[in-house]
């Protein structure tokens, strides 16, 4: 699994976004098979949810912890007498005929690929939330989708698929919510030039002012100055996206910054703003260390450029990772009422619930700032001056 | 894998998201804060600065005002001095003045008494004289109504000549 990450990062980072897409393609997907995919616990419910349909009344919750922090076609908000109530979001995608966008309502709330959307004369089917092109006739489990025989592998082709899907929604919804803060809070300062800040103004300046000296200035250095926009547009994008994570209902609850996606494209902009900002002394000392035998140099050379990497690699996965598993407690706390089946575990539930939000409403700002100190440090790395 | 291999289309609105966010906070929202934060650090250190600067200057200021209370003091005392010397100047010129004349006077009185004195005597004398004149007339008329007792009058009188000389 490291090496992929790996793998994916240098594509990525070598600019080259195909790759991941590619990526995508290859990935293994049982189509209506529960055969030999429980060794992975992020790909079991792939095959645990083939095996669990015969019975829908058995409560899942691998299954509904995977759909929860997964990114979806729709909006769910909540099912109501038998019946999924969400909001249908625009599917839009570049198919081998253009441009196509449609409802995600075409799909019925479909996610297991058994009802075919029909749009500009193509049929599409939406399988784990992946868009295909539809087969002609369905399988054996009524799947519009063929696999490999072997492998497994869906061998239906994507379409490019550049969706508004949960996560997208949710991260505009972000997106507005940091606008709107942050633009009223200027118009403060607009306002009153001179005086203490007060209202919205008093709670965002310490934040920023925290974010530009204690990350900013101890971190990078005399030219700090440059780089403060966009240390603080990571770090609220980040804080902010994690918080909405929190709250539960619509139109929070959306895995965003638990995504990997949206993690590698805030760990690629840290990648980009250090190494191209690396100053002579940087290179001089990944490329050729000084004051080492020269036996040594291009062995740590060769860590040295790994290390270019793994940096932002770390930045990648630390986030994902920590609020990735902060929505896993959370339901799988709220999942022990329906594992158990009595209302009476409920107290125990909520409770535990309760200190792990609590918790978690800490990793939120904590996650956004280590993400930010780090990318801080790093840049601080880079511009070193000579100094020896 | 699904979670953790990163979807296109996420990977597209992100960064699309992501810079338009960038560019927009960094024109409208953190350029004017953080640009109204400096200004108000610059001009609170500036007051600050004002404030010590003006204190130093009460300090000179007062410094300089204890000096002024302190000369005046020096100068209060220096006059009080004076006046107090030259009052018992006075006094002790008006005492001198009093007792010259007090004695002038005294000296005048005495010569006046003594010119009354002498003036008196003179008179006096004269009142004997006159009187002894008139008793020695009275006296010689009666003693000279004859020849002889003129004779021995002067007589008498030649002898006494001749026993004075």
């Amino acid at each position: 699994m490291f090496l992929r990450y790996c793998l994916l990062f240098f594509a990525a980072s070598a600019g080259s976004l195909v790759a991941s897409s590619d990526s995508k393609l290859s990935e293994q997907h049982s189509v209506g098979s529960s055969q030999g995919h429980e060794s992975h616990a992020a790909e079991a419910h792939d095959g645990d949810h083939a095996a669990s349909e015969p019975d829908e009344a058995v409560f899942n919750p691998k299954e509904m912890i995977m759909h929860h922090i997964a990114d979806s076609h729709g909006w769910h908000i909540m099912d109501w007498n038998e019946r999924e109530i969400g909001i249908p979001l625009p599917v839009i995608l570049w198919t081998r005929e253009g441009l196509v966008v449609f409802s995600s309502s075409l799909f019925h709330h479909d996610s297991e690929g058994m009802h075919v959307a029909e749009s500009g004369g193509q049929r599409f089917v939406n399988l784990h939330e992946k868009i295909y092109y539809a087969s002609d006739a369905p399988n054996e489990h009524g799947i519009y989708a063929q696999a490999d025989p072997i492998t497994h592998e869906v061998t239906n082709v994507q379409p490019w698929d550049i969706s508004i899907t949960k996560n997208v929604a949710s991260l505009f919804v972000s997106a507005v919510i940091i606008l709107v803060l942050f633009t009223r809070a200027a118009k403060f300062y607009a306002k009153n030039s001179d005086a203490a800040p007060r209202g919205l103004a008093g709670f965002v300046e310490p934040l920023v002012v925290f974010v530009r000296d204690d990350i900013a200035k101890n971190n990078i250095g005399p030219h700090y100055k440059k780089f403060v926009p966009l240390l603080l547009t990571i770090f609220f994008f980040i804080w902010v996206n994690n918080l909405m994570g929190l709250v539960p209902f619509f139109p929070g609850g959306a895995n965003v910054t638990g995504n990997i996606a949206v993690t590698m494209v805030l760990a690629f902009v840290a990648f980009v703003v250090t190494n191209f900002n690396g100053k002579r002394h940087y290179w001089n000392h990944i490329l050729w260390m000084p004051g080492l035998p020269v036996a040594v140099k291009p062995l740590l050379a060769i860590v040295e450029i790994i290390g270019i990497f793994t940096k932002p690699f770390s930045l990648m996965i630390r986030l994902f990772a920590n609020i990735t598993a902060g929505h896993i407690i959370v339901l799988s706390l709220v999942s022990l009422i329906f594992i158990f089946e009595t209302l009476w575990v409920s107290p125990v539930s909520v409770l535990l619930t309760l200190f792990i939000s609590v918790l978690e409403l800490l990793v939120t700002a904590l996650q956004a700032y280590i993400f930010t100190l780090l990318t801080a440090l790093y840049l601080g790395a880079a511009l070193q001056e000579e100094h020896h | 894998m699904g979670i953790v291999t990163p979807g296109f289309g996420l990977i597209f609105w992100t960064t699309l998201t992501f810079f338009l966010l960038l560019f927009l906070l960094a024109k409208f929202a953190w350029k004017p804060i953080l640009q109204a934060v400096q200004d108000r650090e610059e001009s609170i250190n500036a007051a600050l600065k004002a404030a010590e600067s003006a204190k130093s200057e009460v300090a000179a200021l007062q410094n300089s005002s204890e000096q002024l209370l302190k000369e005046a003091r020096e100068a209060r005392e220096a006059m009080l001095k004076e006046a107090r010397s030259m009052r018992d100047k006075t006094i002790a010129d008006a005492k001198e003045a009093a007792s010259e004349e007090a004695s002038k006077v005294l000296e005048l009185a005495r010569i006046q008494i003594d010119n009354e004195k002498k003036a008196a005597m003179a008179e006096v004398k004269n009142q004997v004289a006159q009187l002894a004149i008139d008793m020695s007339e009275r006296i010689l008329r009666a003693e000279l109504k004859d020849a002889q007792a003129q004779r021995a009058l002067v007589d008498r009188a030649m002898l006494d000549l001749k026993s004075s000389n």
